[in-house]
């Protein structure tokens, strides 16, 4: 037994033990809480000589704003970042997961990645789970074939476009993007074209909102500007604090564990990567 | 029926402060509209600078928690160290998102210090981990403690501060939910000592 518990660790992937309990639960009327989605926008745009992402930075719970800062720009490889819409625990494993797969590969192979790696790889991964992962991608970067711009869907379709965008709001985006897209756009013009179709997503789509995050992808490098924008931030401050006297709270019982100062540190050497 | 979330009731919250940390939680274990016991305990001690929080179903707070008292103590054998709070906040996202088809129905609050820095995350309940905001809160009266919190936090309190303010938050959002309360529980964590605290509330 102890095994076989080894052997289904080792194995990896994914743990389908409480999966029938579950359906039995959902089966006798229980609800589930819902995710936490990323509403969103994301949009792509090529220029000449690299590619801009931009995305807004909501996360929504059904009705709340589970996180109104969240990154929804992953970095998948030194020259290829994603930005994701959909299951937000989904995106962020499944991009952690790929980053670490074309880092092993890299160093294997000693070769820069491609964006058609990456866009072949997740295809593979997403189409046998039938959707089921809820990973809305755009991938944007650029290698030895030069700036490529591509969008993956949850059930494994991908399409390369000189413009994309994904999430609740894309047809906002979508709007901005048909009207004023052309081919050979300097980098500035891309990343303004970028932000104003995100602002559109963001003004017009309820599951989009708060800031602005965009990265542009060269061959020099990755220029990464996080809260480009802010749109909603604290207008006022608290003028009256709500100070609260100390040991008012009434408690009936208290305890107290003292221990010793943990020092946190680093055992043994860093291993060495030639990268 | 409602939720799953709502069957048992609970919420929890978790605040940061100036080098240090805070944790609440509501005591009520109840199944839907009857209430079992008041003295459920749903914050847990992983290390001594790593807490545990979680709301949910309550058959699957024990289980997960048993399942991260697990984990660390085998990180603690065969590593022979210590394990730090972000790399036990990436491990609760993992053991969730393992699970991503078949989830635990827990949303948890990881607290802790490092080296005197403050580290707080929530999930939902497949791993998303959202570690930015500077106070935390979970269960079915959730939304209510939110509410609380963004009037009563301010950045950078002191240990006895904050132990005011998120016992202050934590009962005026259970208040207002049927589901959560019956007791208070405020857990205050420094770099070298920590301070459980049971609050008296209203006995309903």
């Amino acid at each position: 037994m102890q095994y076989f518990d080894n052997y289904l660790q080792s194995k990896g992937g994914y743990d389908y033990t409480n999966a029938k309990r579950n359906e039995l639960m959902k089966a006798q009327g229980f609800k589930e809480m819902p995710f936490t989605k990323t509403g969103t926008t994301i949009v792509g745009v090529l220029f000449d000589g690299g590619v801009v992402m931009a995305a807004d930075t909501r996360a929504t719970a059904g009705s709340i704003v589970a996180d109104k800062n969240c990154e929804k720009l992953h970095t998948l490889a030194p020259n290829i970042w994603a930005a994701g819409a959909g299951t937000a625990a989904d995106l962020h494993h499944q991009c952690a997961h790929f980053n670490a797969k074309l880092k092993l590969q890299r160093l294997n192979l000693n070769r820069q990645s491609r964006v058609n790696e990456v866009i072949t790889k997740l295809t593979s991964k997403l189409f046998p789970y039938r959707g089921q992962i809820g990973v809305a991608l755009i991938i944007g970067g650029v290698d030895c074939n030069g700036p490529q711009l591509a969008s993956v869907s949850p059930h494994g379709n991908y399409v390369y476009h000189p413009f994309q965008s994904m999430g609740s709001g894309s047809l906002a985006a979508l709007g901005i993007l048909e009207a004023k897209f052309q081919d050979g756009l300097t980098k500035q013009q891309a990343i303004d074209l970028a932000i104003e179709a995100i602002e559109a997503g963001i003004f017009h789509d309820m599951g989009s909102g708060s800031n602005v995050d965009v990265v542009a992808i060269t061959k020099e490098g990755v220029d990464y500007r996080r809260n480009i924008r802010q749109y909603n931030a604290k207008s006022h401050q608290k003028q009256i604090p709500y100070p609260f006297p100390i040991n008012n709270t009434p408690a009936l019982r208290k305890y107290e564990f003292n221990f010793e100062k943990q020092e946190l540190t680093e055992v043994g050497q860093e291993m060495e990567i030639i990268e | 029926m409602s939720g799953i979330f709502e069957y048992n009731g609970g919420s929890i919250v978790g605040m940061k402060g100036k080098n240090c940390i805070a944790m609440a939680c509501d005591r009520r274990f109840g199944q839907q509209m009857s209430t079992i016991t008041t003295n459920y305990q749903k914050v847990f001690k992983i290390q001594d600078n790593i807490l545990l929080a979680l709301s949910g179903l309550n058959t699957d707070i024990h289980t997960f928690y048993a399942l991260m008292e697990k984990e660390i103590n085998l990180y603690n054998l065969k590593e022979n160290r210590k394990m730090k709070p972000t790399t036990f906040a990436n491990l609760v996202a993992s053991a969730l998102y393992e699970r991503r088809f078949g989830p635990f129905f827990v949303t948890p609050i990881v607290a802790g210090l490092e080296n005197g820095k403050p580290i707080l995350a929530t999930y939902d309940s497949i791993g998303c981990k959202s570690d930015l905001d500077d106070f935390q809160v979970g269960g079915t009266g959730g939304n209510y403690i939110y509410g609380a919190c963004e009037a009563f936090f301010k950045p950078d309190m002191s240990p006895e501060e904050l132990e005011e303010v998120i016992g202050q938050s934590l009962v005026s959002g259970c208040d207002r939910d049927a589901l959560s309360g019956w007791g208070g529980v405020v857990y205050v964590l420094t770099e070298q000592k920590l301070t459980v605290k049971i609050l008296k509330t209203k006995q309903t």
